[in-house]
């Protein structure tokens, strides 16, 4: 009882520095919400601007939907994604990894408390796009269902969370180059995961990555819900998919984070300096 | 009556070699020849590997200030690492009060914490934001934490207000002040410092050193120390090992060292002992880790 305590203070601990963190790097923290919005409403344009462009008739505020959507849904995940690996790169670069790894907390406690924040930024910004984006397009969400669109988000943050513990062990291993193999990871997660296109759209030799990619079925659930209205019935498929890799890859990455940390520790890369 | 003798920490043969990472996807440059061990060599890059420790034993009782003195490189804050389960040697056993840093790690971590030469935080947050963090990691709560921190830090004589702005508005010397706080706080029965002092001012160091002293005799801790001031290791400390090129070249009490080392008419110095053993005299260049 005492022992749970004393982790749930931990994951707590990592929270709060996180947010004290937030709190003074708000500077970069608007520039990038502004650039967050700024992209996420130019992207919902092209669906706005899709009868000009084509010149064609089209379903506008299908397709505006549809790219708002995959945007979304993309800033999130790609948050949830990076933070938690942005995280060690910090404790890296500042030389606090010592102290953290030297705690007397288990490695699950510190990257689920890693993996909160991230979860819980994750939402907020999102949250706060949504809210002004909104501002500029007509959305009807009256034939949406948005109870399964929840879960589904749900789900995905599992598996994020998971995907993100797996990419922590990067720059613990890397310090200089690591958090840049993330974002290569998340750009190839991108053009496979039919973001803003469905992915049978790809050439037949990509296909299969999409497969692979937990992306892939949350874009493809959040639409079913939101522009189909489909029961949540019709969306077990992809939250299953979603809760299982989510199942597989949190406590696999928290095993594996675990052996890249004794192979750290035995040869001597965790210290900076001194 | 005398107190029954409790080995605090204990190293039986603990080895550490460094050597190069080979990663698969790499070229490397065929290894060393065997017996050679040594320093990055500059000139071509290549790396060798390097005995930071050498089958090194050490025993620290309870209640004791132990001091660690070497030359650059000889491996002191590598042992101050395996110590505290940063670095696993490739042999040999190391246990803090009986337990196994390796088999036991959480139950070791529980008992230590460490001062590190360089003083590693968030530096945009501040002293109060990363004590507060570090506490958390051991269980403390928030209260306690800053009741703890802020009587620490006043002892220390560092300004209420400094304690509220980000720590890269400080000079290092008050930066060194907050990591020692940070390791006072969780109150660890031993403390392990290295180069606790370096960089403060006299009189801050004569305040960490009263701070080290208090800390032993209220919280009954230990305390394994490396330092490159002979004075505080003569006054500080209740024996000292000499450790250069990984391996412990002499130990005892201040004094029974200072007896080792024939000085004509006087006591030797702690500093002539230093030199004496450690085979460097004065004006002799000697490099980190060459040959061992
Ligand atoms: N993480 C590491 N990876 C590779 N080599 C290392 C590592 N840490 C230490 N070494 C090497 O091991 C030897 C001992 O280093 P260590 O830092 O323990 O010395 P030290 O006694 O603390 O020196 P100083 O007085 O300068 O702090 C040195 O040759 C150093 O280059
Ligand atoms: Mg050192």
């Amino acid at each position: 009882m005492k022992a749970l305590r004393h982790e749930a203070r931990a994951a707590c601990g990592f929270v709060e520095r996180n947010v004290n963190l937030v709190k003074r790097y708000w500077v970069m923290e608007v520039v990038w919400l502004i650039y967050s919005m700024a992209n996420a409403l130019s992207v919902t344009f092209i669906g706005a601007g899709m009868k000009q462009i084509s010149g064609q008739d089209v379903n506008v505020q299908r397709l505006t939907l549809y790219l708002l959507i995959g945007t979304l849904v993309w800033q999130y995940l790609s948050v949830v994604f990076e933070l938690v690996s942005e995280t060690i790169q910090f404790e890296r670069w500042e030389g606090t990894i010592e102290y953290t790894l030297m705690a007397p907390i288990s490695r699950f406690t510190h990257l689920f408390g890693a993996t909160l924040f991230s979860l819980g930024y994750g939402f907020l910004q999102t949250a706060l796009i949504l809210a002004v984006v909104a501002g500029f397009f007509h959305l009807d969400l009256s034939g949406a269902n948005l109870f399964g669109a929840a879960l589904v988000l749900l789900a995905a943050s599992v598996s994020f969370s998971g995907l993100g513990v797996v990419g922590a062990i990067l720059p613990l291993l890397f310090p200089e180059r690591g958090v840049q193999v993330v974002f290569v990871i998340q750009s190839v997660l991108l053009v496979v995961s039919g973001v803003y296109y469905p992915v049978t759209v790809l050439p037949h030799w990509m296909q299969p990555l999409s497969h692979l990619s937990p992306a892939t079925y949350v874009l493809q659930g959040m639409r079913e819900a939101i522009l189909d209205g489909a029961p949540v019935v019709a969306l077990l498929p992809a939250i299953g998919r979603l809760f299982l890799i989510g199942a597989v890859l949190l406590p696999g990455g928290v095993w594996l984070f675990g052996r890249a940390e004794r192979f750290a520790r035995r040869t001597g890369r965790l210290k900076r300096s001194g | 009556m005398e107190a029954q003798a409790v080995t605090a920490l204990e190293l039986r043969g603990a080895h550490k070699t460094f050597r190069p990472i080979r990663w698969p996807w790499r070229r490397h440059d065929p290894p060393p020849a065997p017996g050679e061990s040594g320093e990055t060599g500059e000139a071509d890059g290549t790396k060798r590997a390097v005995d930071a420790l050498v089958d090194l034993s050490l025993t620290v009782q309870r209640g004791q200030i132990y001091g660690l003195l070497g030359p650059n490189g000889s491996g002191k804050s590598t042992l101050i690492r395996v110590v505290s389960t940063l670095i696993i040697p490739d042999r040999g056993e190391v246990t803090v009060f009986g337990h196994d840093v390796l088999r036991e790690e959480r139950a070791v971590k529980r008992l230590i914490n460490r001062v590190s030469v360089e003083a590693s935080f968030f530096k945009k947050l501040s002293p109060m934001e990363n004590l507060l963090f570090g506490a958390r990691l051991y269980g403390l709560d928030g209260r306690t934490a800053r009741e703890r921190a802020t009587t620490i830090l006043r002892r220390l004589h560092l300004r209420e207000r400094s304690l509220w702005e980000p720590m890269e508005q400080m000079s290092r010397g008050m930066q060194q002040k907050v990591a020692i706080a940070r390791a006072f706080l969780t109150q660890p029965i031993l403390l392990l410092l290295d180069e606790p002092t370096t960089g403060l001012d006299p009189r801050s160091k004569r305040e960490v050193q009263a701070l080290v002293t208090e800390l032993r005799r209220e919280h009954d801790a230990t305390v394994l120390l490396t330092t490159h001031d002979m004075q505080e290791a003569d006054e500080l400390c209740d024996r000292v090992a000499i450790i250069d090129h990984g391996r412990i070249v002499a130990d005892g009490t201040p004094a029974e060292l200072k007896a080792r080392v024939p000085v004509e008419g006087r006591e030797a110095t702690l500093e002539e002992v230093f030199m004496a053993l450690t085979g460097h005299g004065l004006g002799e260049p000697q490099a980190a880790g060459d040959e061992a």
